[in-house]
């Protein structure tokens, strides 16, 4: 089947049970509700009721996920666009009505601008390869900003050294937001590419990407945007950002791991050589040469994690139906009512402060490090992050070695960032000592 | 809340509010490693001033948690004037206290022994006596003996003596304990 038929042969696999549009959680957020269709909620860590606040490293998964794999090992499994049997064929159908399924959470125009990827890192990568790798040329410039996460950075480093290319980086101010005259100026003759993420992994801050990409496309320049953390709270529409690249992963919007996408503008992905070879990718194979298969196909070589697309489509629907609106309402309130509750505490320092910011609290307690706040919190049941976030250059524009994350997402309660204020004052009760 | 004072106990506090022997890189220094654990961010620098096989003077440098803090100053103050063979002995004994670090499993075989959750293999049963032994022979440095409850906390309070051996018998590579 062509990825062409797949929008009609929309997601018949991909919710089970997700929630209806209406009802009573469409009045006003239920929270209860939904978090009772997560099961790895509903118990307790070291003692305490598990308040799980590290969404942004992952996030737990609805029982609409978790069925929707069930259901594919238990009744669909199969190779897809091989096979002439049945279960070939319900896989196929699965597979690509999953891709439709991200096709319409993206805005993209069409299935073959969706390709499916491991997550955001290869997603990056794979442009970094095949489309930065050939035009890049010694002195040529890869735009990037000191908020990004090392996926962002590291795929543009090795390009660069292969080419002779150099990164250039948008600084930021003291409240985590991108100096936006800087990056205008930044843009230069030789800027070949912007990667930039929608939303800061490390502090939160929401990047303006859609001035961004407006000021790059009046020079020429293509962007890539990482939407990792911009997926679960954000609704994302390709053809009005007007991005060239768009990536997010799977396991951060309530889908399995090891499955994300990658859009791209069918122009810029038909230009590009393959970035892995093998099965599935093709179109022609001899030992004197091979051709490839159309988009996206191209892009997927190998049996691909069909499991985890139909998982993808699952989370998908399930986010679609809560609405990602009434979602973003809910976590902003989260996201304010743990700035004032971690304001109050003494010696605890927010770092991260800008004015358009999703759902997560970043900061540091003077006289305590970041891993044993971490740790403290745990034994309360309260899991957070503490580290680089695998963000340095952030860490480093604030002279901190790391920083204690607590991340919201749509299933947090208000007595969750509670219990986060009271756990933080007993991590200063044992440091007191 | 008693379970965290095993891991931050009054000592551990202390060295870490005040680690001895830092930061300092003593005169004549003649052995350095560089211990980094680039996941979490620890990070030291042991240098040692060794003759006729005696640490004469020792001290630190860096970064890190409490724990990781802690166990370097804790491990300036016991090897300070001894035999690099007893540094040596002491390192052995630390390892085996936080059984299973290199491979990882051990750790929570000990834990598991202890707080009676799950079957424990006789090889898991029998790390953690060898913990108990080893425990026996660290004195002072028996505090660190609560970080084995936390799996993944044990790199952190490693980190600083595999870094000392690294300086004694070490090729000069960055040490990791991740």
């Amino acid at each position: 089947m062509s990825p062409d038929t797949a929008s009609s042969s929309a997601s018949s696999a991909s919710a089970p049970s997700a929630p209806a549009p209406s009802g009573p959680a469409a009045a006003g957020y239920d929270v209860e509700r939904v978090r009772a269709d997560f099961p790895a909620l509903h118990q307790s860590a070291h003692g305490h009721p598990l308040a799980y606040l590290d969404n942004g490293a992952t996030t737990q998964k609805p029982r609409a996920v978790i069925d929707a794999e069930v259901h594919f090992y238990e009744h669909d499994c199969a190779n897809v666009h091989r096979g002439v049997h049945a279960l070939s064929e319900r896989a196929t159908r699965a597979f690509d009505g999953a891709r439709a399924a991200v096709q319409r959470f993206l805005g993209a125009p069409s299935p073959r601008e969706v390709v499916f990827v491991r997550g955001v890192t290869e997603a990056i990568n794979l442009v970094a390869h095949s489309y930065a790798r050939p035009r890049l040329r010694e002195g040529d410039e890869i735009l990037l900003t000191q908020l990004e996460h090392h996926a962002n950075i590291v795929p543009w480093q090795l390009a660069a050294r292969e080419t002779g290319a150099v990164l250039k980086v948008v600084p930021c101010n003291d409240r985590g937001e991108l100096l936006f005259e800087e990056y205008l100026r930044l843009l230069g003759p030789r800027t070949r590419i912007v990667g930039v993420g929608h939303v800061s992994n490390a502090l939160g801050t929401v990047n303006p990407v859609r001035a961004m990409i407006e000021a790059a496309h009046a020079q020429g320049v293509p962007v890539l945007v990482d939407g990792a953390q911009a997926a679960p709270h954000v609704r994302i529409d390709v053809q009005a950002l007007d991005c060239d690249f768009y990536a997010f992963s799977g396991h951060k919007v309530y889908g399995p791991t090891g499955i994300g996408a990658l859009y791209g503008k069918e122009t810029l992905l038909d230009a590009m050589p393959p970035y892995q070879g093998g099965g599935e990718m093709i179109r022609r194979v001899t030992f004197q040469e091979s051709t490839w298969a159309a988009l996206p196909m191209k892009f997927e070589a190998g049996t691909p994690n069909v499991a985890g697309a139909v998982g993808l489509a699952a989370a998908i629907a399930y986010v679609e139906a809560l609405g990602l609106e009434r979602i973003a309402a809910h976590e902003h309130t989260l996201l304010e009512a743990a700035t004032a509750a971690l304001a109050d505490l003494p010696g605890l320092r927010i770092v991260g402060t800008a004015r358009d910011k999703a759902s997560l609290v970043s900061f540091v307690l003077e006289g305590v490090h970041p891993h044993d706040v971490g740790t403290i919190l745990d034994r309360q049941g309260i899991a957070v992050r503490a580290g680089h976030h695998c963000a340095m250059p952030v860490m480093e524009r604030f002279g901190l070695p790391a920083t204690t994350r607590a991340s919201f997402g749509l299933y947090n309660t208000l007595a969750e960032v509670e219990a986060l204020a009271a756990g933080l004052r007993k991590v200063r009760e044992v440091f007191a000592r | 809340m008693s379970d965290l004072r095993d891991l931050y106990e009054e000592v551990i506090l202390d060295h870490n509010r005040h680690p001895r022997n830092y930061p300092k890189n003593p005169a004549g220094a003649n052995r350095h490693a560089h211990g980094f654990n680039p996941l979490c961010g620890d990070e030291v620098q042991v240098h040692l001033r060794v003759a006729d096989d005696v640490v004469r003077d020792v001290g630190f440098e860096g970064q890190g948690c409490a724990i990781c803090m802690a166990s370097a100053s804790l491990m300036t103050q016991a090897i300070m004037d001894r035999p690099v063979a007893e540094a040596d002995a002491l390192f052995e004994a630390v390892r085996e206290v936080l059984a299973g670090e290199e491979g990882g499993g051990g750790a929570r075989s000990a834990r598991s022994a202890r707080s009676g959750r799950g079957a424990v293999a006789a090889p898991g049963g029998a790390t953690a006596e060898a913990g108990a032994e080893a425990a026996g022979r660290l004195g002072k440095l028996a505090v660190l003996a609560g970080v084995r409850e936390y799996p993944m906390r044990v790199k952190c309070a490693t980190l600083a003596w595999h870094t000392m051996r690294a300086a004694l018998h070490g090729a000069g590579e960055t040490v990791t304990t991740e």
